[in-house]
């Protein structure tokens, strides 16, 4: 790829665009509909639903009544179609430990997760950009081998060790910053935020580390190494001979290439980023989502899993094919080839 | 790998030829010339080189013997009942006031010594992490030579699960197939077998980057005229893809397994940290440290300290190991 490439706009090649988005869209469905058959799996074969919802004295025959409306005699494609109709709908059912609908569970504690893994990446793309770019132009740097170093060990601490060493040195140690809960939230609509109340705002701080720490060491490495690949390349060495100043270079021209394969791992890490919340909510105690399907684990609590499962995966699909999507608009080599293989 | 034939100019190539004329076919000549190119190899060169290697490799010597030696070098047997004295509970550590050398590093809350704890605790999470790695790495190497070797539909639905799996994080898989074992097993069974289920658990996930690499290196191997000539001479495909295939694609899966036993190790401690892992009777470091974590607050910070460093440098030695054999054998990094 070179700077001065003649581009093309997007659409110009509407066609095959179009074929590999539906084909995309396909392959979704055909995940989404393995891993709901995974969560209804659950629902069916582990565990018996009828035990969990009556008590030791029900007589067979009530069991049998609710059973059959319940829908659970009846035939495998049936039960698994009520499954997919109802996850559809954002209906799981009840959960066996709250007595409460799973839906509303998740949408309580939704926000508290959400903002957390926003903070988190957050944090990891404002710190780790710019100490990738340093480490890349300063190679032989004493600061970017200390940044490396750093970042060897952020990979090689466990995402929960770090929460706990921070605990330890800003909660119990210093006494700077609370370990524990949300702060105080402001209520909207249905949405609780924590970052409208500087309570909440103080709570925020050691979680978002905690959970965007190893984000942050990637985005660093990743963005250091492309730079250093980009800077190697035939353009730059030209630009440097037509006498473009090093700003011109490094930021103009090295750093708008390197941003591509950087957005998309960040957007892929979205997901990771989500996934990992569920240890740092438990070292923190952080009422989101994570801990509600930690505690599910732990108590065998089939609906809230199963519906937790759709729910990540739903939101993995779904990012992995905006990320899909926007690579093929953003790089037209993807599109010549007629958008196959992917990464 | 290193080919001889992409360093040609180099002297002490020859030796191994050598090295057989001594005594060709003893089993001493054999060992001999692979001694030699053991020396000989820019391995041990590139090993040599790098201080922070060698350190990398002491480390997890050290750390790998301790816990194999664990229940000769502990000062006390944690799980042994009769040996804990719950009047030592919570002891701090030798160098602070009220610490003893009965007890180098402290004590948790039933007064178990924290320096056996962590030792027996890294026996259990090294047998977790090699066993899950070895466990991920048959099954990967296995699917990844079957798809590069025959083709076709296989390799494309192996792919297809391959790029599925590898956009959910294995830790969620993880925690997946740990729930379901709960739901699935009775909780006695379940604690019996427990860590079996971790071992899948760890394990089952991590196939796909063997599989990947496995298949790549097949599809390139797989065209080569020893494969043709050894198909001609009527080998068995399987004989093929196991001794002749397999062997140059040994070295990208060595790199990939160090670099996952380090990940399999954390992920071990997380699981067990979580809760959904070991059960305390079997104590790993992430549980010595899920364990500490609840005085974190009341002012025993060693509990959770000293089992967490213990984590941290095992786990960076390792990865510090898999850098370096990844540079290694591949000299287009160098």
């Amino acid at each position: 790829m070179g700077a001065p490439r003649g581009i093309r706009s997007p659409c110009s090649r509407g066609e095959p665009m179009v074929a590999f988005i539906v084909r995309r869209l396909l392959q979704s469905v055909l995940v989404m509909l393995t891993v709901a058959l995974v969560g209804f799996a659950l629902f069916t074969y582990v565990g018996d639903p009828v035990n969990n919802m009556v008590g030791q004295d029900t007589s067979l025959a009530d069991r049998e009544r609710l059973r059959e409306e319940l829908g659970l005699n009846d035939p495998f494609p049936v039960q698994f179609a009520r499954f997919v109709v109802n996850a559809a709908q954002a209906d799981f059912g009840i959960s066996y430990r709250h007595g409460r609908p799973v839906e509303d569970l998740l949408i309580e504690r939704a926000p508290a997760t959400l903002e957390l893994s926003f903070a988190a990446g957050l944090f990891a793309l404002v710190v780790g950009v710019p100490m990738g770019i340093y480490t890349a132009l300063n190679r032989h740097g004493w600061l970017s081998k200390a940044f490396l170093t750093v970042s060897l060990i952020g990979i090689s601490l466990p995402t929960f060790l770090i929460g706990i060493l921070l605990i330890l040195v800003f909660s119990v140690w210093l006494g700077w910053l609370p370990s524990f809960g949300r702060g105080e939230t402001v209520q909207i609509g249905w949405w609780s935020t924590g970052l409208l109340t500087r309570d909440g705002l103080v709570a925020l701080i050691l979680p978002a580390i905690t959970l965007g720490l190893f984000q942050m060491t990637l985005i660093m490495r990743l963005v250091r190494a492309e730079m250093l690949e980009v800077l190697r390349t035939d353009y730059i060495k030209f630009a440097r001979a037509r006498g473009l100043s090093a700003r011109a270079i490094n930021f103009g021209h090295a750093l708008k290439n390197t941003l591509v394969p950087v957005i998309t791992i960040t957007g892929l890490q979205l997901g990771s980023v989500i996934a990992f919340a569920i240890i740092t909510e438990t070292v923190f105690q952080w009422p989101g989502m994570g801990l509600l399907f930690i505690q599910a684990i732990e108590f065998v609590d089939i609906p809230v899993m199963a519906a937790y499962l759709v729910l990540v995966a739903f939101l993995f699909v779904l990012i992995n094919l905006i990320v899909d999507i926007l690579y093929f608009v953003v790089d037209p080599r993807l599109r010549v080839q007629g958008g196959g293989a992917g990464l | 790998m290193t080919e001889p034939g992409e360093i040609p100019l180099e002297a002490p190539r020859e030796a191994p030829r050598e090295a057989p004329l001594e005594a060709p076919g003893t089993r001493l000549g054999r060992l001999r010339a692979t001694a030699w190119r053991a020396w000989d190899s820019d391995i041990l060169y590139s090993f040599l080189r790098s201080p922070v290697t060698i350190l990398a490799a002491v480390v997890a010597l050290t750390l790998v013997a301790a816990s194999l030696a664990a229940p000769m070098i502990a000062p006390t047997n944690p799980f042994a009942l009769e040996t804990v004295d719950l009047m030592a509970a919570f002891t701090p550590p030798v160098w602070m006031e009220g610490g003893s050398w009965d007890y180098v590093l402290g004590t948790d809350d039933q007064g178990r010594d924290l320096l056996s704890a962590i030792l027996y605790g890294m026996r259990i999470s090294l047998f977790v992490g090699v066993a899950s790695v070895l466990f991920a790495m048959v099954l990967g190497v296995g699917l990844g030579l079957l798809a590069g070797y025959a083709g076709g539909w296989i390799d494309g639905l192996l792919m297809r699960i391959a790029d599925v799996q590898i956009s959910f994080p294995a830790i969620l898989i993880a925690l997946l197939i740990d729930g379901v074992a709960r739901g699935l097993l009775p909780r006695e069974v379940h604690h019996e077998v427990a860590i079996w289920v971790i071992i899948f658990a760890i394990g089952a996930p991590g196939w796909v980057q063997y599989a990947r690499t496995v298949r790549g290196s097949t599809m390139v191997e797989k065209n080569r005229e020893y494969v043709m000539a050894a198909h001609i001479m009527g080998v068995h495909p399987v004989v093929i893809a196991l001794r002749h295939v397999l062997p140059n694609a040994m070295g990208p899966v060595l790199v990939i397994a160090t670099i996952h036993l380090a990940i399999a190790v954390i992920t071990e401690a997380t699981l067990s940290f979580l809760g959904v892992g070991l059960p305390p009777t079997e104590p790993s470091l992430g549980t010595l440290i899920r364990i500490g974590n609840d005085f974190l607050f009341s002012g025993e910070w060693w509990i959770t300290l000293f089992p967490g460093v213990a984590l941290v440098l095992l786990v960076l030695s390792v990865n510090l190991l898999g850098d370096w054999l990844r540079d290694a054998l591949n000299p287009k990094l160098r």
